[in-house]
């Protein structure tokens, strides 16, 4: 009996060793692979060149037409879907019945399980299109489409996370409020949410870095251009669809070529490794601002 | 004429009966105790007087319920509660400075001028016996004061909605000795303006600090009289058994 115990132990050790492994091997393989790319390409000229063209004959390494194409259709995202999550959220919170909610939820939660290859078909299909009504000089290809449909796809992310943090504010504070002769929606945007702000804020930050990785939707209806600009109506190209590109083409393994995706990799890490770092950080700093 | 006035009320969560036919007139500028042992149904007549039942899902309420006359279902309910403001027994300052939570009921309703807001806060501070206490710490975290400073910066936020009722769940119960007594001078201090209905446990406290005293039990509304001759000569029998400690 006790060997037993000891032996399920171990196997508990290794899974999560496996875990551990597998994420140092990926950092060490992106650093490893990154600073061959960066022996070769000055690390000043891949933050300051302002064209992204290692496929071509005159090449340039600069990072930041792919990162601005990265935080152009995740800005979109995000500034469509917090203001829209976030109401959903308070929505189901101090207005609607419980019942209401305890429906709503798990169906909302269904959109983050679509597939992204599905959303980003209708990205290009439909979304763009229907744009292109209202705004005739859109490019077939395009940030503005994609980021809006990424904003759908994370608005599950927002609403429930924030969601119950709003349910775990005291009930007595919602009483205060309501006793002092507050309205529902100063309830709400007063005291709810600046109280739930914690929640809320890690909730944010979680969905920005769940829309800087995305890959599929801006693969299949932003472009493959990558161009140093802000304008929503412009194809444009995103780091992880520059990766895609690259892995799945033909260029050759240990070519300086193929290097660029490392380092475009280990740019996009930093971000969402800031992200995360800011998320765990919020989260431990106000855990216990009730008890 | 009475301040708060409920004829013939009665109140149900589902199925259960919590309020049973109470009828009792509570006069202007005088504290009223609300006493009876656990459940007997003190909080919710509370309640029922801003209405904050209302908030509660399933709860039906017949009867009558007046202030100043007027049918409180007459009127606007957020009217009604900045009228006759609350504070709980457990301190729920928002998580908000000093400072805003005494300003948030002057910001609710559109209060903009910096300087009025300013000297409301203060006066409100000062009525709650707390403005000694916090003066200069304003912009400090409201939940950094101790509980019994909490409770008072309740208070003041509720005088500065300047209700002219105010209702009082068990507001000392959560609170050490002289932290209590200091609720209880002020809340002597504040029956010049405004009218207080106050529920308890403490008998001492109900006969410290209140001009009436209504006795509950199971729903009803047994005795209501003078503090001093429910205290000393009840006529009903169990009155008569709380009050001196025999049960509850
Ligand atoms: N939200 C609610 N839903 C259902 N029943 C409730 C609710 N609130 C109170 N009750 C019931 O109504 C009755 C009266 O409750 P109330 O809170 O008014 O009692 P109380 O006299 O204030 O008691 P205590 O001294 O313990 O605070 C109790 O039996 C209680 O269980
Ligand atoms: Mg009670």
């Amino acid at each position: 009996m006790r060997r037993k115990e000891k032996l399920i132990e171990v196997l508990m050790i290794c899974c999560s060793f496996v875990t551990i492994l597998t994420t140092a091997g990926i950092i060490l393989i992106l650093t490893v692979e990154t600073v061959k790319f960066f022996s070769e390409v000055s690390i000043i000229h891949f933050v300051t060149d302002t064209q992204w063209t290692p496929l071509f004959t005159e090449k340039h390494y600069g990072i930041l037409p792919l990162l601005s194409g990265t935080l152009l259709t995740t800005t979109i995202a995000i500034l469509f879907a917090v203001p829209l999550g976030l109401i959903i959220a308070v929505y189901l919170n101090e207005y609607a019945s419980p019942r209401f909610t305890a429906f709503v939820k798990p169906i909302l939660e269904v959109l983050a399980a679509i597939p992204t290859v599905v959303y980003g078909f209708f990205a290009l299909q439909f979304v763009t299109p229907s744009l292109q009504k209202i705004i005739p000089d859109l490019n077939g290809f395009n940030a503005l489409s994609p980021g809006l449909v990424m904003g759908v796809m994370i608005i599950p992310y927002i609403t429930s996370l924030s969601e119950d943090s709003l349910r775990a504010v005291p009930r007595s504070l919602r009483e205060a409020s309501y006793g002092m002769g507050a309205t529902r929606f100063q309830t709400a945007f007063r005291v709810m949410v600046p109280a739930a702000s914690s929640g809320i804020i890690v909730s944010v930050i979680l969905a920005v870095s769940r829309a800087l990785g995305e890959t599929m939707i801006v693969a299949i209806a932003a472009g493959q251009q990558p161009k140093l600009t802000f304008n929503p109506k412009e194809s444009v190209e995103t780091i992880t669809t520059y990766i895609v590109q690259v892995s799945m083409g033909d260029v050759p393994q240990d070519s300086l070529e193929f290097k660029t995706i490392f380092a475009a990799g280990l740019t996009l890490f930093v971000f969402t490794f800031i992200l995360n770092s800011l998320s765990y950080w919020t989260r431990s700093r106000f855990q216990n601002k009730y008890e | 004429m009475f301040k708060l006035e409920t004829r013939n009320a009665n109140l149900w969560y589902g199925e259960k009966q919590a309020l049973k036919n109470i009828s009792i007139g509570i006069e202007p500028n005088s504290v009223t105790s609300f006493i009876g042992p656990s459940g007997c149904g003190k909080s919710t007549l509370l309640r029922c007087f801003n209405r904050m039942n209302d908030l509660i899902e399933n709860t039906k309420i017949k009867g009558e319920f007046l202030l100043d006359n007027t049918d409180i279902y007459d009127m606007d309910v957020y009217e009604l509660r900045k009228k006759v403001g609350m504070v709980f027994q457990k301190p729920n300052p928002f998580p908000k400075s000093i400072f805003e939570n005494v300003a948030y009921g002057l910001r609710i309703v559109g209060g903009k001028d910096r300087n009025e807001i300013k000297d409301k806060v203060e006066l409100s501070l000062k009525n709650a016996a707390l403005w000694d206490e916090v003066n200069g710490i304003l912009n400090k975290p409201a939940l950094s004061l101790s509980g019994g400073q909490q409770q008072r910066l309740c208070i003041a936020r509720t005088l500065a909605i300047e209700p002219t009722v105010v209702l009082m769940d068990e507001p000392a119960s959560a609170l050490d000795p002289i932290s209590t007594s200091k609720i209880e001078d002020l809340i002597y201090e504040l029956k010049q303006k405004f009218t207080i209905v106050i529920v308890t446990h403490n008998m001492q406290q109900a006969a410290r600090i209140s001009n009436k005293t209504a006795f509950f039990y199971l729903g009803e509304l047994i005795e209501f009289d003078n503090t001093d001759k429910m205290f000393t000569n009840p006529q009903n029998e169990r009155t008569q058994n709380y009050v001196t400690g025999r049960f509850g």
